[in-house]
């Protein structure tokens, strides 16, 4: 929830850039799935998806190579929507340009 | 609904399992009466998933020092190594640990699994990084927990993948500790060392192995991977137990860091709990000297590890990558690997059954592991129980599958 706000904040210009984010974290869940999958903001990645805990390090490890960041374990364990993987990635990307 | 409920998950698959006639989770032994014999259910049982990797348990020297141990000094220190519970034994086994690596530190813990949770927990802290390989040992993930170090998990196996974790790092302020196991419990392969400690060398991250299945298996005098990767240098700490080819329980940490003592005040893994036995005390010490002095058992082990390994590769089960004395077959489901297990049981051949989430990537495993003091014989009779479970569950050519009609 607290990942949810943070994201609302950033909001306005960078709408965009989160809604191209949302298609590619889209497009890596497909991948590992090897399945079609509609996600939201709210989308909740365990129940929702269906993932057990293979499913979701490989999905991780997936998008740690994609945006060419390491996403600790406890980020992991906070993470539970979409919307708080893709706080997770913007302040982990954020993080390596300072 | 009770506080329990919420691992209804986990009840569901265990009573799953138990409903199909077996619980390998709660396995009972009438009797252990050898390193490779015992009884269960009334029936005698060759040991194949035991991690009595030389067969020491029943060692006669171990056993004497043991009872005169317990005689001379009682059944427990009843207290902490930092209060009443060091005696002349536990620093005794601390040298000896430690000349054995060829290191000038040496500490000794009440298991393994707290060695782990010690080391892990004390050697990095808020701001360091720790790189977990993604296949570790259940303590490791518990220690890197009880800690306040950032955790970052690489790939099983896979240095470029830690290389790129590490590179990521750069210019982020702190400590890098990576955290490799000598011989991986479930598949029984090693990890790449070499290019692990060149990466290390290359990013001035710090190294910790743990031998726990490869102390007294591996290397030109049982030190481990480290030894028989020849990049003993480049490993900072090793961390092992006693519960294996020693033969009895408690755990360890050889370094050569000039400051190491300091772990004694600080470390709450080795502070907050009583300190082992005289007796296990005792009889590890005995078992580290045959360790050294018997080479032999070393040879024989790799020679039962090979016979087991070749002889289920031939029949064409599949089993890990490497020949070593951990010896896993992947069974294709679990209904399948809990018909398997219960078959073997039945002919007479006890080892272990890995089921998920304790396994790497979800497989099923049936895991042996054998001991020096297995006789070819036994080896050879456990191979024609698999062969003939593999025949009757339609594994191998020349049998029908009849997993349906079994269950
Ligand atoms: C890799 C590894 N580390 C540590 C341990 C823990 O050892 P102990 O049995 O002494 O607690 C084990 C054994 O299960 C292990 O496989």
């Amino acid at each position: 929830m607290r990942q949810n706000t943070q994201l609302a904040v950033v909001g306005g210009t960078d709408a965009e850039a989160s809604a191209s984010m949302r298609n590619e974290i889209s497009t890596i869940f497909e991948e590992v799935l090897g399945r079609p999958v509609s996600i939201r903001d709210d989308t909740d990645i365990v129940e929702d998806l269906g993932m057990d805990s293979l499913g979701v390090m490989n999905f991780v490890m997936a998008i740690e190579d994609f945006y060419d960041i390491s996403i600790p374990l406890d980020r992991i364990a906070q993470i539970q929507t979409v919307a708080d993987l893709m706080a997770a990635v913007e302040s982990l990307r954020a993080g390596h340009a300072a | 609904m009770t506080l329990l409920a919420k691992h209804s998950a986990y009840k569901q698959a265990y009573d799953q399992l138990r409903a199909s006639g077996v619980d390998p989770l709660n396995v009972r032994f009438d009797a252990v009466t050898s390193p490779t014999e015992g009884v269960i259910g009334g029936k005698p049982m060759i040991l194949l998933g035991t991690n009595n990797y030389l067969g020491l348990t029943f060692d006669p020297d171990c056993v004497d020092q043991a009872v005169e141990a317990t005689r001379g000094q009682g059944t427990g220190t009843t207290g902490s190594r930092v209060a009443n519970g060091t005696y002349g034994g536990h620093r005794q086994l601390e040298q000896a640990l430690a000349k054995f690596y060829g290191r000038q530190h040496g500490m000794v813990f009440s298991t393994g699994y707290q060695a782990n949770l010690g080391v892990l927990s004390t050697l990095v802290g808020r701001g360091d990084h720790l790189m977990l390989d993604a296949d570790s040992h259940a303590s490791i993930y518990d220690g890197s927990r009880l800690g306040h170090a950032e955790v970052i998990r690489f790939r099983h196996n896979n240095p470029d993948d830690l290389y790129k974790r590490l590179r990521r790092l750069e210019g982020v302020p702190g400590d890098r500790l990576i955290v490799v196991e000598g011989i991986y419990s479930m598949l029984g392969d090693t990890a790449p060392l070499k290019e692990i400690a060149a990466v290390k060398r290359e990013t001035g991250a710090y190294l910790l192995v743990d031998e726990a299945h490869s102390m007294g298996v591996l290397g030109e005098t049982g030190r481990g991977l480290s030894e028989a990767a020849g990049v003993e240098a480049d490993v900072d700490f090793i961390v092992g137990t006693f519960s294996k080819s020693l033969g009895s329980v408690g755990g360890f940490c050889v370094s050569d860091s000039p400051d190491f003592d300091i772990m004694r005040i600080v470390c709450r893994p080795y502070m907050f709990t009583a300190s082992l036995p005289p007796g296990i005390i005792a009889s590890t010490l005995t078992a580290l000297d045959k360790l050294q002095a018997e080479p032999g058992l070393r040879h024989a082990l790799m020679r039962n590890a090979h016979r087991l390994y070749d002889g289920l590769k031939a029949m064409g089960f599949e089993v890990g990558p490497e020949a070593n004395p951990i010896v896993a077959v992947a069974m294709p489901d679990q209904e399948v690997a809990v018909m398997f297990w219960k078959m073997l049981l039945e002919g007479g051949v006890y080892l272990n059954l890995a089921l998920p989430p304790a396994t790497p990537t979800n497989v099923r495993l049936l895991r042996s592991s054998v001991s020096a003091a297995h006789s070819l014989a036994q080896i050879d009779t456990a191979l024609a129980v698999f062969g003939e479970v593999g025949r009757t569950l339609g594994f191998l050519p020349s049998g029908r599958r009849r997993i349906a009609g079994a269950i």
